[in-house]
């Protein structure tokens, strides 16, 4: 198999960045040293390649009962501008891959969306949406841009001001989840105030072909994916293919706690089967904890109760750079789940001591 | 990218040092090694008198993004430990082949230090 490069993978290279595979992308993972990247997130500001996510743009009168259909949130609350956090789910209610779903401004005078599937997942997305169109009639273009879009993050306390300085007119003035087309050192991004840092900051959408430009321009602590997993387990956000996955870790969202995505007063694949989760409860939900004892948890390792009873798994895990303990999310049976409560994590053989904490981890924005 | 490789000392395959003094041998891992890890987090040693065997596991090292177990370069029993490394483990970043090692083997037998790489025998395995 050819790996996917992103559009900076040769100037990534230069700056003696590592790489690693990734959703059948050839990724940065470090650049100098996650510690220094996650600090830098952290204290001051990072700039992240995130050209592997998909992109898939859907336009036309029926756009947006396409997009409610086939998402969890409610759709019809965006304005053009606005952005959600939303989940792919199958008739089951089990998660295909999560995504941001931004209302874009209407193209045609027809409602237009892009949204963003995860690495390697943006070929299924894209043929479940033409799919669905058509089993259901519905009259909406579905393009997959993903090699056309490059996508960079920025991120961290000065992050704002850093896209604001590079900005024709003012950035700063977005929300949360807001977003524009904006100006960006002369090139035309669509500039988001999302990210997957528990950070403020931005996430630019562009021309491939600009990408070195606006990588030049944004002049910061350039950041691998390691750094960016460090940090997303901070902030208690879940990474699909990991914390989640359709096929090895089939999970509901309310399982996955995320049921914050789903809108059960609209009509979507996987609703009715989510308003039975919903009415039922969970029997087992993803926990974030915190080793007491030295160690590191890693995905795969088993998580047991205090009398040594294999009762979960890790799926995420690492020891933090913010609070110098080592942290992880992972699946436990509901009586397990109450903050405070005493588990293990058996690391290579021996068992450590755990207690389930609220996430996030840390403060965020 | 190029790393120190101090020709010293001996190397294991699985990417320890070893340096002989007098019959007791120090043991650490290699800058190869450090930088393949990246941010160290956590080294477990065994305690001083535990008796090691030649390319038995002494040990486990943990950075942020992966963990590896640690192989004793040579038999013999454990007369130090750099405890310095459970408050400071990233001394094995800094400094590799100095203030990053990792304990001392009163070794039984020196001649087994023959049986591991030289300086250049390893620069040809990470190349």
């Amino acid at each position: 198999m050819t790996l996917s490069k992103p559009p900076l993978w040769e100037h990534h290279g230069d700056r003696g960045a590592k790489f690693t595979e990734f959703g059948g992308w050839d990724m940065p993972v470090e650049f100098d040293s996650i510690q220094t990247e996650h600090a830098a997130v952290r204290d001051d500001a990072g700039i992240f390649d995130v050209s592997h996510m998909g992109q898939i743009h859907v336009t036309g009168p029926d756009a947006t009962e396409l997009m409610q259909r086939l998402t969890s949130n409610d759709v019809t609350r965006l304005e053009v501008g606005d952005s959600q956090y939303a989940v792919i789910t199958d008739e089951a209610g089990v998660i295909v891959d999560d995504t941001v779903v931004y209302r874009l401004p209407d193209e045609d005078g027809e409602p237009t969306y892009l949204f963003v599937p995860n690495a390697g997942t943006d070929e299924a997305a894209h043929e479940r949406w033409i799919g669905h169109r058509n089993e259901w009639g519905l009259e909406a273009t579905i393009d997959n841009r993903t090699d056309e879009y490059a996508m960079v993050a920025v991120q961290g306390p000065n992050a704002p001001d850093l896209v604001e300085e590079a900005a024709d007119g003012s950035v700063t003035d977005l929300g949360r989840f807001e977003a524009t087309y904006a100006t960006i050192d002369g090139v035309e991004c669509w500039t988001a105030r999302t990210g997957y840092t528990g950070e403020d900051g931005f996430e630019l959408l562009f021309p491939w072909a600009e990408a070195e430009r606006l990588w030049t321009a944004l002049d910061c602590q350039p950041c691998g994916l390691g750094a960016r997993d460090t940090l997303r387990l901070e902030a208690g956000f879940v990474l699909a293919g990991q914390d989640f996955d359709y096929e090895s870790n089939p999970r509901t969202p309310y399982e996955a706690g995320i049921g914050f995505t789903v809108a059960l007063d609209t009509e979507f694949v996987g609703r009715d089967a989510l308003a039975a989760v919903d009415d039922e409860g969970v029997d087992e939900q993803l926990v974030g904890f915190q080793l007491i004892d030295r160690g590191v948890p890693r995905h795969g390792y088993d998580i047991t109760n205090t009398d040594g009873r294999v009762i979960g798994t890790v799926t995420s895990g690492t020891m933090s750079p913010t609070l110098e303990q080592s942290i992880g999310l992972g699946y436990v049976p509901v009586e397990y789940a109450d903050p405070g409560t005493t588990l293990q994590v058996v690391v290579r053989g021996r068992s450590k001591k755990a207690r389930v904490e609220t996430t996030p981890f840390i403060d965020t924005v | 990218m190029s790393f120190d490789t101090p020709d010293d000392r001996r190397y294991m395959e699985s990417h320890e040092w070893a340096l002989e003094d007098d019959g007791v041998v120090r043991v650490g891992i290699t800058d190869f090694a450090q930088d393949e890890l990246g941010d160290v987090v956590f080294v477990e040693l065994p305690d001083e008198g535990d008796a090691l065997e030649q390319e038995a596991e002494f040990g486990v090292i943990e950075s942020i993004k992966a963990v590896s177990d640690l192989y004793a370069p040579v038999s013999g029993e454990v007369v130090s430990i750099n405890e310095e490394l459970f408050d400071a483990p990233e001394l094995v970043n800094e400094d590799p082949f100095g203030d990053g090692w990792m304990l001392e083997i009163d070794a039984d037998d020196t001649d087994e230090l023959e049986e591991l790489l030289s300086a250049a025998e390893y620069e040809d395995q990470i190349a």
